[in-house]
């Protein structure tokens, strides 16, 4: 280990599972990370294994982690609605799409009126926490419950699909390009939230609405407004992930489409080591957690668990996650930690 | 009389920061027994090692002659130390019997009709003015502390200690809450008192034990320590500072008005009211608790919602309702609760620091990290704020040092008019001075401030007018030779001066 920084600090259970994680599959199975150059049906050379299967597959939970995580952060709860918001937004998209040839500009207009109408819906969320003061998990149990509704309504409850050259290479792979296209959406995703921290003042803010609202608004902080503009975010998020899934399947399934992401999504930011009560927050935890729900699903899968049983075991993962990650553990281990500084000074532990 | 408690060679470290060093405190039973000391001098620390707060490095503790080891508060309890802290630990939104009794019970049922009886009879008792049915939120923050201390008492300590209860009392419920502590010394319960109030010190102290920079200065009766002698070995200097404080130009009339209200209300219950502050001038809102001072330096700002009044910043009319108006218009406001209303208790010191100046700079226009590094070391400097790096979380500076920092905060927005509500509440006495000594300077540079302070003498000190509040209403302005103690307190009572 180099200079122990804080985020550093913060970020040593989620990496640690999936340190172990990695460990794990090494004993179990060696091939189990073995990429391999493959010719798809499309006559690309394109990557294939576990691993990038993992990368790929966390892509819109990754993404809905990052808007997530800056909810819990002003809020101190969490949208249990994006799953049905990205129901919508998908729809909007294949709404669109249908019409007309699935050209380039088409899809850009289709994918900006989706991330309208996905933002929208984040502003409704955030007005009912912000203005009417409705605990988050309350507010969005509406479009929980309305969203798959008014997705069904919108493209007259068919299962319709969408394809063309264009949405393969956005849900799949770009030709002469070996790495799903998901997996740079998210290195985009990420890219422009690290620079909206650095060019505007989100992160104090949003940390200091999720700390301490009164003090917050005292100092001039439009905390209303913080906490709306941070389900706005969150709906981008949305919007994005909806259509990477739209595109990935070639159809859209209002009743399926990321099902449950709002429950995994929130169990990134937890494992990312951030305290679902809001205030301070890392991005990248969040994101790191993402890989490792992937990544424990994918092991699961490749032992053969059938996939009705995934869900308990991943499960039990989480409870020893969650518990390493609890602040008695970490003050135990912050003790235990100590004594080992002073018994051995000066001394960094072989990793 | 007898020992109760011993501490011997306590010692306590925060990461790299020795936060107490080799102390020792004894508390006997049926006495009073004062802990003083600077902020940042050990006082809450210790208190916290004793009570199970912290676990503490080093030293021994050993209660009624037999060696403990205390974990936790509820361990505390258990073997008969009871707290009070400083900043109140209730629970808000229940009943003030609830919060007498929660957390105490082994059972798990609750009787709640005995809990609602046992508890006015306490509080009858003890002559609290609150209801057992009543939601704690709806008390005033006095009548909180008051039922905080009644749930201590309650618990048939030993050994009660008190940090700062009277911080935010006035002088009939301090009186009352001195009734109540000489009747319990009187029952044999050992008492440790934290204050910072010197009077008070002498007015129910028996012993009083000095703590400077973590370690300790000594252990003395009250009669054998005069009260200069005390802040000189608190503050390890021989000094009369305050003495020469003194507001200069009493009253600087050719100043230009900074800024006027007419008829200026706010929902939280103020009746509308007329003010006005003039350039370089420092004044002063004085009157009971709940006289509605803290209400109108609110209105002033826009921290509450505004109903009505005309506000006029240098001559031009202008809107205020909202904080970041008051503040666009170059008014800063240090809040008098800083534990809810002040800090931002996760942030580090120099998030804290920066926070207003980079609200008023802009959402789209962040301080870079060096940019915010080098304004927080300056006033970490200039302030002399006591913390471990300008990393640190605000949460884990002592009382004084946070209130520093909030300080610091307006400090670099380079206010025209600052309104500062009990600044000097729960600080030491060196630090006061400090304070005192800032708003007097910035009043010399043309700054206007608004000072409160629940201590007439320090408002006498600093201010050149006061204005006096009873019952939410200003009922007279004291200026130049009529500001003193008793014509204040006839103002307030509403006798004719």
């Amino acid at each position: 280990m180099k200079k122990r920084e804080f985020s550093l600090v913060h970020l040593i259970v989620p990496l640690l599972a999936l340190f172990l994680l990695v460990i794990f599959n090494l004993f179990r199975d060696p091939a189990f990370f073995s990429v391999k150059l493959l010719v798809n049906n499309d006559g690309n050379y394109v990557l294939s294994g576990n691993l990038i299967s993992i990368l790929n597959g966390a892509s819109e939970l990754a993404i809905i982690a990052l808007g997530m995580t800056i909810v819990t952060a002003a809020t101190g709860g969490q949208d249990i609605s994006v799953g049905a918001a990205a129901a919508i937004a998908g729809s909007v998209f294949v709404k669109i799409l249908r019409g007309g040839d699935v050209s380039p500009p088409l899809i850009l207009a289709a994918f900006l009126a989706c991330c309208a109408v996905a933002m929208l819906f984040g502003a409704f969320n955030g007005s009912l926490v912000a203005l009417f003061r409705i605990q988050p998990m309350i507010a969005t149990l509406i479009l929980f419950t309305a969203g798959r509704s008014i997705a069904y309504w919108i493209n007259g409850g068919a299962t319709p699909t969408v394809s063309g050259p264009w949405i393969g290479y956005l849900g799949g792979f770009i030709p002469g390009v070996p790495i799903p296209t998901p997996v740079f959406i998210v290195v985009i995703c990420g890219a422009l939230f690290a620079l909206a921290l650095k060019f505007t003042a989100l992160r104090l803010y949003t940390q200091a609405v999720g700390i301490n609202e009164g003090s917050a608004r005292l100092n001039g902080i439009d905390t209303a407004w913080i906490k709306t503009l941070s389900f706005i975010i969150l709906g981008l998020c949305v919007a994005v992930a909806g259509v990477v899934r739209v595109c990935r399947l070639g159809l859209i399934n209002h009743e399926t489409i990321l099902l449950d992401i709002e429950m995994d999504a929130i169990l990134a930011v937890a494992i990312g080591g951030n305290a679902l009560s809001g205030g301070k927050f890392s991005l990248i935890g969040s994101v790191v957690g993402a890989y490792i729900i992937q990544a424990l699903t994918t092991t699961l899968y490749a032992m053969k668990v059938p996939s009705t049983a995934v869900k308990s075991y991943k499960a039990l993962v989480i409870i020893a996650l969650v518990t390493i990650g609890s602040p008695v553990v970490k003050k135990y281990a912050a003790i235990w930690f100590g004594k080992l500084m002073k018994s051995q000074p000066r001394k960094e532990e072989v990793a | 009389m007898k020992t109760i408690l011993e501490m011997r060679n306590i010692a306590k470290y925060f990461t790299g920061v020795c936060a107490l060093h080799n102390v020792d405190f004894t508390l006997r039973a049926g006495e009073i027994h004062a802990l003083m000391g600077e902020n940042g001098a050990g006082k809450s620390t210790l208190i916290k090692v004793l009570t199970g707060v912290y676990a503490k490095d080093g030293g021994e503790i050993s209660f009624e002659g037999q060696s403990v080891t205390i974990r936790s508060p509820q361990e505390a309890q258990n073997i008969g130390i009871s707290t009070v802290y400083q900043e109140i630990s209730l629970c808000p939104n229940l009943t003030v019997a609830e919060n007498m009794y929660i957390g105490r019970g082994k059972q798990s049922t609750v009787n709640w009709r005995a809990m609602e009886r046992n508890a006015a009879a306490i509080l009858e008792r003890l002559s609290i003015p609150a209801r057992a049915k009543q939601q704690l939120a709806n008390c005033s923050l006095a009548v909180q502390q008051m039922v905080a201390i009644a749930r201590a008492v309650d618990m048939e300590c030993k050994a009660l200690v008190l940090d700062e209860p009277t911080s935010s009392l006035d002088e009939q419920e301090t009186a009352k809450l001195f009734e109540l502590m000489r009747n319990l010394r009187d029952k044999g319960v050992g008492i440790v008192f934290v204050t910072h109030f010197l009077e008070q010190v002498y007015q129910i102290c028996d012993r009083i034990t000095v703590l400077r920079n973590g370690e300790l200065v000594g252990e003395y009766g009250i009669k054998e320590l005069p009260r200069v002698q005390l802040v000189a070995k608190m503050m390890g200097k021989e000094l009369d500072e305050a003495a020469a404080i003194r507001h200069d130009e009493r009253e600087n009339s050719d100043g230009a008005v900074v800024y006027e209200a007419a008829g200026l209300s706010s929902l939280n219950c103020v009746m509308p009211f007329d003010f006005s502050i003039k350039k370089g001038e420092v004044n002063g809102f004085t009157g009971l608790l709940g006289s509605g001072r803290s209400e109108s330096v609110r209105a002033v700002f826009g921290a509450d919602r505004i109903t009505g009044g005309k506000v006029k910043v240098n001559d031009r009319s202008v809107k205020i309702t909202k904080p970041i108006h008051a503040m666009r218009q170059g008014l800063g406001y240090l809040p008098e609760n800083r534990k809810s209303d002040g800090i931002i208790a996760d942030l580090s010191v120099r998030d804290n620091i920066i926070l207003a100046l980079q609200v008023l700079k802009g959402f789209f226009r962040p301080f870079s990290k060096a940019e915010a590094e080098k304004l927080a070391d300056e006033y970490i400097k200039a302030l002399g704020i006591k913390t471990a790096s300008a990393d640190t979380p605000i949460k884990s500076l002592s009382g004084g040092n946070q209130q520093k920092v909030i300080f610091a905060r307006w400090l670099l927005t380079h206010p025209k008019y600052l309104i500062l509500d009990e600044p000097t509440r729960g600080i030491d006495v060196g630090t006061k001075l400090e304070i005192q000594k800032i708003v007097l300077k910035l009043a010399r540079e043309g700054v206007c401030v608004t000072f409160i302070s629940s201590e007439i003498e320090e408002m006498l000190r600093t201010c050149s007018r006061l204005i006096v509040m009873r019952d939410r209403k200003i009922v007279g302005e004291l200026r130049g030779s009529e500001m003193t103690q008793d014509n204040i307190m006839r103002t307030i009572a509403g006798e004719a001066g």
